[in-house]
């Protein structure tokens, strides 16, 4: 799907905030391209910087540092006229979808196409396609205000996708709804990326998103991108302590029952951690004792980290390590310091 | 009864109501016509002056669609307040000898209306200004991330999003400037308010000066109920 061509590049890019309480830096010597046909996600705390980098990528926010290109295109050298014209392929959805009260959801399509001086019948009679493409066909002469969240969004979604757009850049788009409706947008979301082979950037703070439809994640901790690349490598193993907070948030649950030697197995999207416990004891002979856990279903695959206890028997720990080791699809290290 | 009607003080206040009819007949045509056409006109003008200085405002200041120097930032806001202080009276004799040199004449219905555009401009301007600042900054956002000018900003955004508020406002700017324009009676102009002070004020006959009064107070609550009535069916927020 994704071909080896960035749509999107951003280099060492840096934002800094100067307000009357001092400079905020928001963004600091950010790095990230992004392919075509990826879903490209960015995840972080509550202020890390998402929405300023999501808006740095169409300049609503223009950085302090750095250069932003678009299509090989320096945005960042453009004139004003330029800009809005390369901002027609670069839509935007927001987390309070931001459409106008005072038209009908028709009009709201309609409008990025009124800008770009297409003939009202034309926008009209497209319009109608894409509010099908959404689900809401008979929303067309309704109001926003007419609307549940879930509906808004995909009023948006069809009004975003109105001027032909290349990337789709959303800003806690599915924040703002329950979680059934969250997962609706998101397959919205995934079926265009698709089917029409839109690049999406997806701002989010939950984790849950990203392990739904991103295909790689960046992972932003004050104002820097401290972890990129493929959503499985960096769920699997996070290096960072902001990544490992954000994948394990409650942390690693931990057992009390005392072991001597303990393993940190991390799956790689492999087996998951019920048939491996179980082939243990039936392969090695051995029982091993589960410390704490927290795996996850990434597109159907495992991911994650567990903690196990290792028999005290010299012997069958040593059988159990080896044989966790020899296993290709998680990667098995003792952790020396546990009972520190 | 004829007693009654026949008593001198009964005679004397007959004659009162009969010259007040009379007055009333022949004056107060005109002075509606003349008090409709000096408000609606002065209110067309005071807003082709005070709409686009109200979207400039908003739109001129730092972090607006279109921010301007800041040094003519500060000059507009200080004529706008400025114009605002002036009490209208004051306002009205200063500006008169404007009137003489733009019209010609510096009394009458047509003289009134540049005083009147004058005081009217600055204050239609910060309700422009005060509606336009209700708009969702994220609907100006999103249109900016669809490559919006400035001026589509305005036009097919702010100034529609905020229709229901601009009427409002137009409406209280109509019903203050008629009265106003009443006001402007006392230094000659026409209308509604020059009956009212020519006649109850300057040769104390209270009922045509109440009777004008009255008109006045009706048009107002003309004006305003259609206002109201229009600005809560052009919002679409309500459902
Ligand atoms: N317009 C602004 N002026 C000053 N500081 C800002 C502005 N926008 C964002 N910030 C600051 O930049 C930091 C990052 O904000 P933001 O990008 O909104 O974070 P996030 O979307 O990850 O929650 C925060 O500390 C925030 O207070
Ligand atoms: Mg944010």
């Amino acid at each position: 799907m994704s071909s080896q061509k960035p749509i999107v590049e951003l280099a060492g890019v840096g934002k800094t905030f100067r307000g009357p309480e001092g400079e905020i830096v928001a963004l600091d010597g950010i790095d990230i391209s992004i392919k075509k046909g990826d879903i490209f996600g960015v995840i972080g705390m509550s202020g890390a910087g998402k929405s300023t980098l999501v808006r740095c990528i169409n300049l609503l926010e223009r950085p302090t540092q750095g250069k932003v290109f678009f299509d090989g295109q320096e945005l960042t050298a453009m004139t004003a006229p330029k800009l809005r014209q390369a901002r027609r392929s670069i839509s935007m959805i927001f987390q309070q979808f931001n459409l106008l009260m005072q038209k009908t959801c028709l009009k709201n399509v309609c409008f990025p196409m009124e800008i770009a001086g297409v003939k009202p019948s034309e926008a009209k009679k497209r319009a109608m396609e894409l509010l099908n493409i959404v689900g809401l066909p008979d929303k067309a002469n309704a109001y926003p205000a007419q609307l549940s969240g879930g509906q808004k969004q995909r009023v948006a979604i069809a009004r975003a996708l109105a001027s032909d757009p290349q990337v789709l850049l959303c800003d806690e788009a599915t924040s703002a709804l329950d979680p059934t409706t969250t997962r609706s947008i998101l397959a919205l979301i995934k079926d265009i990326n698709r089917r029409l082979g839109i690049t999406a950037v997806i701002i989010t703070h939950e984790m849950a998103v990203i392990e739904e439809i991103c295909t790689h994640v960046a992972i932003l901790d004050e104002g820097k991108a401290v972890e990129i690349g493929m959503v499985e490598e960096i769920f699997s193993n996070p290096k960072t302590e902001a990544a490992r907070k954000l994948v394990f948030p409650d942390g690693l649950p931990v057992s009390h029952l005392k072991s001597e030697r303990v393993v940190r197995i991390v799956f790689n999207g492999g087996t998951s951690y019920e048939p491996l416990i179980a082939s243990l004891a039936i392969d090695c002979g051995v029982k091993v004792n589960i410390l704490g856990a927290d795996t996850k279903n990434v597109g159907g695959k495992a991911f994650g980290n567990m903690l196990i206890g290792l028999p005290n028997d010299p012997n069958e720990a040593q059988k159990a390590l080896n044989y966790l080791k020899s296993k290709k699809d998680i990667t098995a290290e003792e952790v020396t310091d546990y009972n520190e | 009864m004829s007693e009654f009607f026949s008593s001198p003080a009964m005679q004397n206040f007959i004659a009162i109501l009969q010259d007040a009819i009379a007055i009333l007949k022949s004056e107060t045509a005109m002075g509606i016509w003349e008090t409709l056409y000096s408000t609606v006109l002065s209110t067309l003008f005071a807003y082709i002056i005070g709409l686009p200085l109200g979207v400039l405002l908003v739109t001129g200041e730092k972090g607006g669609v279109r921010p301007l120097p800041k040094c003519l930032m500060s000059a507009l806001n200080f004529v706008v307040n400025i114009l605002r202080s002036v009490p209208f009276l004051i306002l009205m004799i200063v500006v008169l000898p404007l009137s003489r040199f733009i019209l010609g004449t510096s009394i009458g219905t047509k003289a009134l209306i540049i005083p009147l555009v004058i005081a009217a401009f600055p204050f239609i301007a910060r309700m422009v200004e005060s509606s336009l600042r209700e708009t969702d900054k994220g609907v100006i956002e999103a249109a900016q991330s669809m490559g919006a000018s400035p001026f589509l900003i305005v036009w097919k955004v702010m100034l529609p999003e905020a229709k229901p508020s601009l009427i409002s406002g137009a409406t209280i700017a109509l019903t203050t400037i008629m009265g106003y324009g009443a006001m402007a009676g006392i230094i000659g102009g026409g209308g509604l308010g020059k009956i009212a002070i020519n006649y109850g004020y300057y040769r104390f006959k209270a009922i045509v000066m109440w009777a004008a009064v009255i008109l006045l107070v009706i048009l107002v609550q003309i004006f305003q109920s259609v206002g109201t009535r229009l600005a809560v069916k052009s919002d679409k927020r309500i459902t």
